[in-house]
């Protein structure tokens, strides 16, 4: 496969998640909102700011509630352009149904920013972008060929997931330390975290409503049996790192599939009293591993210097 | 539409009664007002099927062609660059005699203009025996002189060629002009055939219509052929200048049918001389690039250094025998309008034969004779600039205005190397389908020639149409539509 082909369907599924994961944040935090002090408002959206991951300028003088809303509807409208365009320039290797939704996908976001959804039905126009991009995603599932191209979507996928999960859970961990009395607030907090990973009903199956940070952190970070965990992003990661091992052939490709396997073998057997004992260590080290899993992708498969490759 | 006079002729019966005939060359009636042989089939079905069918029958290949995503950019918009092509329901049909002479003459002519390639890029003996002015071939602006000295593997610089024909009121096929760098619109040529069996089955069924399914595969086998020596199972890629060029569909298209790789100039790499894809599983050489990219883009080492679209020392992996381009460079001097007059001198030259197309009547305004005569009665010629393409930058003498031919008359004292003039033509008409009547419009042909080991022209082409009344451009790019060609057995 042609490694620009690989480049742009592994970005249109990042941005994708990208904007729907980012859509899902904001759409539980305007519902916290609208029952919470309006004085912690403020800590709230720079927390928000902070797990989308803005860079966070001190230059900015707008308020952190402004600020959040103005940075997430760029994440969101540029993630669905970008992945939108990234498809557009491998219109030919994916299917026609994937092309059309995506595309759809991208006309109502249109409409619907220049209709002023976005400032009358926040919710709602959230709530488009989730659902479409469960559709794309279901229909990239069933109709594409699971060949090493959609082997490309399914990385990008996972390794936003993964990355944007740990970011999520180190910043709450960060503002809400485990092991202190919990209030009535920051209970709905932590099931605002749940539902920020669609995660809530899931949570109640195995631990019941009995909310507590570390069964939290357990859930999302070790279930190896829920999609919006990070345990399962990284397996899912690994297991398609090792497809592509396979299909590209390449030489030094072993090094990628070795790399993810090392954060999914950590997921796997840190014992749950170490993760908790050092949870901001453990999330910091899943993000750096995303990132130089991403860096190894590149390396092996997509800028590989011509030098390197003609030795080989 | 004009009022035809009293004693214009026309055909008075069903969906025809809007169908007049003129001096034009009509495909489907003799000068009786008889329908040809070869169209009796149609004529019959058409006057059979009641209005309704046959518009139930343009609704469906509309929309086949829609779903089979058969488009074609149009620039300059915001939203929906992408269009259906026009096209027309009733096929334009060939008889099997008639195809012969134009194969055999675009045979003869694709040959010809190898070797005149071959000839001005290496020893030039056209240009010392002066079939050809040497100053004719310097100043176009195809020639490419980094092309000195450099052969063609088999001597082949043009492996696609597509050439326009027309057919004069007399009824005789005519070129009026080659395409010799990236010819396009093969990609319709198939879909319309596919679209149409789909359409009209019945009429397959009695006419011995010659397929044409096998060109990707005729196209594949030519550009193996090209591929450098010693190179056993070669590489083969399409090169595109990527989504937003107009022929996008068309490039995705037949890399597809051809099971070949689709690549853009960012996707290849070349070190010491040899030219490389970057795939997932490393560099792979590349052997033959069926390249969809202008000459100017190509290599920005070698030619246009503001391109984005092309790979650096490209030429010189060319040049050094390691790769194969399909067209090569420099081939756009062949297809010059002020050098396409000197084709039959050129098929007389190289070939000792007469040509069996003839071309148009031709003036080349650099001669000062030929130049006085046109520049006296502009209103009854067609003016082109040599170096245009898609109907720009011309002048149709009788549809035009004082002002305009003053215009030209001063751009082509300015230049006279730019300009041709060309007699007004009657291209010939075919009948039409227009919501429940049928009509006719001028037509043209353009077959794809192809020239590996041995020239390929699959029997059929793509049959451009005028789609207004009495227009004569058939450009697509100027409101003109598209055909299914049937060539008989």
């Amino acid at each position: 496969m042609l490694s620009r082909v690989a480049d742009s369907l592994y970005w249109m599924s990042r941005y994708l998640e990208r904007a729907e994961h980012t859509a899902r944040v904001l759409g539980v935090q305007l519902n916290l909102m609208l029952e919470q002090d309006p004085r912690s408002s403020d800590r709230r959206w720079l927390r928000v700011l902070g797990s989308l991951g803005h860079p966070g300028s001190v230059t900015e003088n707008s308020d952190p509630f402004t600020r959040a809303q103005t940075y997430a509807l760029r994440v969101i409208t540029g993630g669905i352009a970008s992945a939108r365009e990234n498809a557009r320039q491998v219109r030919e290797q994916i299917s026609s149904e994937m092309w059309e939704h995506l595309n759809r996908l991208f006309h109502e976001v249109r409409r619907m920013e220049s209709a002023g959804l976005w400032q009358s039905q926040p919710l709602d126009f959230l709530a488009v972008i989730v659902e479409s991009s469960h559709l794309v995603q279901g229909v990239t599932d069933s109709t594409m060929n699971h060949g090493e191209g959609w082997q490309f979507i399914q990385v990008g996928r996972f390794i936003e997931r993964a990355a944007s999960i740990a970011r999520l859970l180190d910043i709450y961990f960060h503002e809400f330390p485990a092991g202190q009395p919990m209030d009535a607030g920051e209970h709905m907090e932590w099931i605002g975290l749940l539902r920020s990973c669609t995660a809530f009903e899931a949570y109640c199956k195995v631990y019941t409503a009995d909310l507590r940070p570390e069964r939290v952190a357990e859930f999302l970070l070790l279930n190896n049996e829920f999609p919006h965990s990070v345990r399962f992003a990284a397996d899912h990661l690994q297991r398609s790192l090792e497809a592509i091992n396979q299909a590209a052939a390449s030489k030094r490709s072993p090094r990628v599939a070795k790399i993810a396997g090392r954060l999914s073998a950590g997921l796997m057997f840190t014992p749950l009293e170490e993760v908790v004992a050092t949870l901001a260590q453990f999330f910091a080290d899943i993000q750096k591993q995303c990132a130089r899993i991403h860096t190894a992708i590149y390396e092996v498969y997509i800028t590989y210097p011509v030098e390197a490759a003609i030795e080989a | 539409m004009a009022t035809p006079g009293f004693d214009e002729p026309r055909i008075a019966s069903g969906p025809f009664a809007n169908y007049h005939l003129d001096h034009a060359f009509d495909e489907m009636f003799d000068s009786e007002r008889q329908p040809r042989k070869h169209y009796r089939a149609l004529y019959d079905l058409l006057l059979k099927l009641p209005a309704e069918e046959m518009r139930r029958k343009k609704q469906a290949a509309d929309v086949s062609f829609l779903h089979q995503g058969i488009t074609f950019t149009v620039y300059g918009r915001d939203e929906g660059t992408e269009r259906i092509f026009p096209h027309d329901l009733l096929p334009r049909i060939v008889t099997s005699s008639e195809w012969q002479t134009i194969e055999k003459g675009l045979t003869q002519r694709i040959t010809a203009l190898n070797m005149f390639l071959r000839d001005i890029y290496n020893e030039g003996r056209c240009l010392a025996d002066g079939v050809v002015p040497r100053e004719m071939v310097y100043s176009c602006k195809h020639f490419r002189r980094q092309m000195r000295g450099v052969t063609a593997p088999k001597n082949i610089y043009v492996a696609v060629m597509g050439t326009d024909l027309i057919r004069l009121p007399d009824g005789r096929f005519v070129v009026l002009e080659d395409n010799l760098r990236v010819p396009s619109g093969v990609s319709y040529m198939l879909t319309s055939r596919q679209v149409m069996k789909r359409t009209f089955p019945e009429l397959f069924q009695h006419t011995d219509v010659r397929p044409i399914d096998h060109y990707p595969e005729a196209l594949l086998t030519t550009l193996r052929a090209l591929a450098p020596e010693g190179r056993g199972e070669p590489n083969i890629v399409l090169l595109t200048p990527g989504v937003f060029n107009s022929a996008y569909f068309e490039h995705t298209y037949l890399a597809r049918q051809m099971g070949i790789e689709l690549v853009e100039g960012r996707d290849l790499v070349v070190h010491d001389n040899v030219v490389y894809m970057r795939t997932t599983g490393g560099l792979r050489r590349v052997d033959v690039i069926y390249r969809r990219v202008d000459d100017d883009f190509i290599d920005p080492l070698a030619f246009r250094s503001d391109s984005i679209l092309g790979v650096a020392g490209l030429f010189n992996a060319y040049r050094a025998g390691n790769v194969t381009l399909a067209n090569a460079l420099g081939t756009g001097v062949a297809d010059d309008k002020a050098l396409y007059a000197y084709v039959p001198k050129l098929i007389k030259y190289f070939l000792g034969e007469d040509p069996i197309l003839d071309n148009v009547e031709t003036f080349l305004l650099t001669e000062p004779a030929e130049r006085r005569h046109v520049l006296a009665h502009l209103e009854k010629y067609v003016v082109k600039a040599v170096g245009e393409s898609g109907g720009y930058g011309m002048l149709i003498g009788p549809h035009s205005t004082a002002e305009q031919r003053e215009e030209f008359r001063e751009r082509i004292e300015a230049d006279p190397r730019n300009y041709i003039a060309q007699p007004t033509l009657m291209l010939s008409r075919a009948p039409c389908f227009f919501d429940g009547r049928v009509e006719p419009r001028h037509i043209d042909l353009r077959p794809y020639i192809l020239c590996g080991d041995k020239v390929t022209i699959v029997p059929g082409g793509l049959t451009r149409v005028a789609l207004r009344s009495g227009s004569l451009v058939v450009n697509s790019s100027q409101g003109g539509g598209s055909k299914d060609t049937w060539v008989l057995q």
